[in-house]
């Protein structure tokens, strides 16, 4: 098998051809950084590559697999990360000024795990500054765009995770998603993401947006790619106290199980004209071919889902406008020359900080304002109580949720940049599981029909319970046959 | 007038706790290192940190409440009080709001005989900040050290229970023993690791309506303490009595003048923003784990002062002396056992350290059970002093000698030649030959002059170098003085 066309293939049929010896880690690596030096130019993916560490573990990895002392079956195969994950002496911005030239003395859980199952990481992937945004525009550093057309958004906040894997630049990447930022991206580049239950992945070492929103996913090709990667990082970490002790199944297992049997639950909230015309075709076509292959569709209601969005925004802003008071010029990052304290904090966050984390560290200041508590944060969170009951209730009568991912296909850049609101609106439908802290995913549902661009299916399940999810979007990833590469990068 | 007036106090003292490591990340606690070498990731608030609650916290924070009768709850949330300075790495000190791990309790305090009790509100834990240092750079600009950031506090806080200056000290150092009685703290004022805020504010006599209150900060001292409240009170009075308001407002002592001055006034006051912390899960204490550190609770200072006037017949105030501090109190407990000499043993041994214990103690300005004088010895010395071997001058030798050195006490009496001649015969010849030098003495004596017994005393003594039995010697040198006479 060359190297050049396995980067067509998926991180599982890799790891079959490491095991085997027949590609070396090293050659895979290289190809993968021939691929991102050919394509990155145009789709800026990646904020940082890092060519020689990368092939130095890409060479220890194949010394390990000559001595058959490979550390997983992940062992050789190269990723690439959010810039959001820390990296012990690889430069992490969080795609923001105030964090430009920070490189971090630690690692964080994430990548230790990554790191002792053998993976190879070759670069740090664009992202809205902080993660706050839906679109990548948000980058301090440039946006990143969309492999399908380079016009177009990838999505965001974990957009250049989704670019990089849809352009075949890396084999699987890791994000964060807080209200869609992993589910948004993939179904705009037409890859699968997933975002996990609150507590089944580590946040220690992963630069906090809002911390009780906030979760891990990885982003591959295909199901099995993705199951492979949860499983490489899930799991208790002492250093997380909001980590869930329980044991981590093995998501490989039973995936390939099919629908039969499953209760597929369908709020009508989520189908009642809110998204393009073309994105709910697919999305009805998709629950059809789960009725056909055996499953049950139910409908259910999740009432309150419409106040996800305005309990989002105060929630989320609230824990970021506390989070990001750390980035004050102290200690590390930028840091504005001044002669009195006042201005060197000013001047520091004036100069280091995009619009939208000053937009979010306003609302979020004003939401927990004596005298506005009340009214706005503890109100959010209420609602966030109602949301996952709503949850709750749905799933005595099915096993998941289905519906649209986002609203639309990918959008243009540029679009709604100047319309915060509306960019909000593109989060509509993935806010809910992250306010009721539930596992989500976004499974490649087709093509549209007019855009020709990628649309995904979202499936939401029980508290840690992504077997069931990764099963079934298994199960539709079959019936649609393999996904159409991307050619906007060649 | 001051005395038209009722002043109110209620006090918060933030305890340093003795635990190894800092709340959240494993950082040594200990006082005194290099500026910014206990610090780590977690504490330096790196981007992605996580806190890691030490559990020895909430024990003691538990240990804490149940002796000072709070009710423990078995759930508490820690939140976040946001506010920028740069000692404050996170840009937010994690400490509890709404949900703190103790509410009630009270402490109870002898006060001029009167048995007092001042209620709690709440005891909370959180996490220190660090410190700013001004000036330390060569071009006169700020630093910051960090050591502090993260070291656990207890946040302990009064009702506005207290009516006097006496009361407010009285209660501190109660507090102040029992927490160093439970081993949660070291109660060390100057160095700041038992620190203590003032809301003071007065209303006229007879009145039940609170008056505004001002807060006051940076008493480092119970002396500082008495100063700052009573010249608040002299401030608010003369406010009032002018036709003024007192403003609300946080203001800070100024040992130098004896003053306090606005540090800021109520409308600069900082929103705080507190909001639970969502990274760290609610505080589960289980009744379990409650009963478990109640059966652990040591003996108290007020029972063991108790038991002190019980079981050994001490007075009230030798018990309140030695129990005042663990040390003494064990140095006591374990001497009288080494003893074993009963009620009149422990008075002498309790005289003994309340004594020349104390007072060597207070030369070098430590706790008495702070020298290398070991419960045995101290046992040996009483022994000894009980036997007559050693005088009031001896005893006081010794204890020095041992304070500073250790030793036994057998061993320094004999180097040092300490022991008391109380043998008749030695006595007898040297009381003989001062009444054969001191005729004039001896006959005004013998005429009613009974002061000159005094002198006579000394100058046997002085023959005898010092170390004549003063009982011996007077008995002695009475009866010769009166059978010559007759
Ligand atoms: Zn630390």
């Amino acid at each position: 098998m060359s190297a050049p066309g396995i980067l067509e293939r998926s991180l599982t049929d890799l790891a079959q051809a490491l095991s085997r010896r027949e590609v070396s880690s090293e050659e895979i690596t290289a190809a993968c950084l021939s691929r991102i030096e050919a394509t990155d130019g145009k789709l800026h993916a990646f904020l940082r590559v890092a060519p020689e560490r990368s092939l130095a573990a890409a060479r220890a990895s194949d010394a390990r697999r000559a001595r058959g002392e490979a550390r997983s079956r992940l062992d050789g195969v190269p990723i690439a990360l959010k810039d959001i994950f820390l990296t012990k002496g690889l430069e992490t911005t969080c795609g923001s000024r105030i964090l430009e030239g920070f490189v971090p003395p630690f690692d964080s859980t994430v990548v230790e795990r990554l790191e002792a199952a053998g993976t190879v990481v070759v670069g740090k992937l664009n992202m809205d500054e902080f993660a706050m945004g839906s679109s990548n525009e948000n980058s301090a550093f440039g946006p990143c765009r969309n492999p399908w057309d380079l016009e177009r958004t990838p999505g965001g906040s974990s957009g250049g995770s989704a670019a990089a894997v849809a352009a075949r630049q890396v084999f699987g990447a890791f994000g964060t998603d807080t209200g869609g930022s992993i589910r948004q991206p993939a179904s705009l580049c037409g890859v699968v993401g997933v975002k996990p239950t609150y507590g089944r992945v580590s946040r220690y070492g992963v630069i906090a947006f809002a911390s009780s929103l906030d979760q891990v996913g990885p982003i591959a090709r295909t199901v099995p790619d993705a199951a492979a990667l949860l499983g490489a990082v899930a799991g208790h970490d002492p250093r997380d106290q909001t980590s869930s002790p329980l044991p981590v199944p093995d998501y490989l297992a039973g995936l390939e199980d099919g629908a039969r049997g499953l209760r597929i639950g369908v709020p009508r909230e989520w189908l009642q004209g809110g998204s393009e015309a073309g994105v709910e075709r697919r999305v009805r076509e998709a629950l059809s071919a789960y009725e056909a292959m055996g499953a049950t569709l139910v409908d259910v209601e999740l009432p309150h889902s419409k106040y996800g969005v305005a309990a989002y925004y105060l929630v989320a802003p609230a824990e970021a406008s506390s989070n990001l008071a750390r980035y004050d010029g102290v200690r590390f990052g930028l840091r504005a020359p001044a002669r009195a304290l006042g201005d060197m904090y000013g001047e520091t966050r004036d100069r280091g900080f995009g619009a939208e984390p000053k937009r979010r560290i306003m609302l979020g200041t004003y939401a927990l304002s004596a005298g506005y508590y009340d009214a706005y944060y503890l109100r959010a969170q209420k609602v966030r109580t109602l949301v996952r009951r709503d949850f709750d209730r749905a799933f005595e009568r099915c096993d998941l949720v289905a519906g649209p991912v986002s609203p639309t296909v990918a959008f243009r850049l540029g679009e709604k940049v100047a319309d915060p609101l509306q960019m909000y609106l593109a989060d509509v439908f993935t806010i809910s599981c992250n306010l009721a802290a539930l596992p989500g995913l976004s499974v490649p549902a087709g093509i549209h029909p007019e855009s020709k661009l990628p649309i995904g299916l979202q499936l939401v399940g029980r508290p840690f319970d992504e077997t069931t999810l990764l099963r079934a979007a298994r199960a539709l990833e079959r019936e649609m046959g393999p996904s159409p590469a991307p050619e906007a990068v060649g | 007038m001051v005395k038209d007036w009722q002043l109110v106090v209620g006090l918060e003292v933030h305890a340093q706790l003795l635990t190894r490591s800092k709340i959240f990340c494993g950082c040594p606690t200990t006082f005194g290192a290099e500026p910014n070498t206990h610090v780590c990731p977690i504490c330096l608030a790196m981007p992605g940190v996580l806190p890691a609650l030490n559990r020895q916290v909430v024990e003691f924070a538990v240990r804490t409440g149940l002796a000072l009768g709070c009710a423990i709850q078995e759930k508490s949330v820690f939140a976040r009080k946001n506010y920028f300075y740069p000692d404050l790495p996170k840009g937010y000190q994690v400490s509890q709001y709404e949900l703190p791990i103790c509410l009630g309790g009270g402490v109870d305090f002898t006060l001029d005989g009167a048995e007092r009790r001042v209620r709690l509100t709440r005891i909370h834990m959180e996490e220190d900040a660090g410190k700013s240092l001004h000036g330390v750079a060569a071009d006169g600009s700020s630093g910051v050290d960090l050591n502090r950031a993260g070291v656990p506090l207890l946040e302990i806080v009064s009702e506005p229970d207290i009516r006097s200056v006496d009361e407010a000290v009285e209660y501190l150092k109660a507090l102040r023993t029992v927490l160093m009685y439970l081993g949660v703290n070291d109660g060390n004022l100057e160095e700041g690791s038992f620190r203590c805020d003032a809301n003071v504010s007065v209303m006229p006599v007879g009145s039940t309506v609170l008056g505004t209150r001002c807060e006051l900060k940076n008493m480092n001292s119970f002396r500082f303490l008495r100063q700052a409240i009573e010249y608040e009170v002299r401030r608010q009075v003369e406010i009032l009595e002018g036709g003024g308001k007192v403003v609300q407002e946080t203001r800070l002592f100024d040992p130098q003048r004896g003053e306090t001055r606005s540090m800021r006034s109520k409308e600069e006051a900082h929103d705080y923003r507190y909001f639970p912390e969502p990274d760290l899960p609610p505080v589960r204490v289980p009744a379990s784990w409650i009963e478990e550190v109640r059966r652990r609770l040591p003996e108290l200072p007020r029972a063991r002062a108790a038991r002190y006037q019980r079981e050994l017949g001490l007075s009230a105030y030798d018990a309140a002396v030695l129990t005042a501090e663990l040390g003494t109190a064990e140095l006591f407990d374990a001497a009288v056992s080494a003893r074993a000499g009963g009620a009149e043993a422990a008075k002498r041994i309790a005289n003994l350290i309340n004594g020349e214990v104390a007072r060597i103690a207070n030369e070098v300005v430590v706790a008495p059970a702070a020298g290398k004088l070991t419960p045995a010895a101290l046992a040996g010395v009483a022994r000894l002093a009980e036997a007559g071997t050693i005088g009031g001058p001896g005893v006081r030798q010794v204890i020095e000698q041992l304070f500073r050195d250790g030793g036994d006490p057998d061993a320094v009496v004999a180097a040092r030649g300490l022991a008391q001649v109380s043998d008749g015969s030695a006595v007898e010849a040297a009381v003989d030959a001062v009444i054969a030098a001191s005729p004039g003495e001896v006959e005004r004596y013998r005429a009613g002059n009974q002061k000159l017994l005094g002198f006579l005393v000394g100058q046997v003594m002085k023959a005898m170098k010092g170390k004549g039995n003063p009982v011996v010697v007077n008995a002695v040198l009475k009866r010769k003085l009166e059978e010559g006479g007759a």
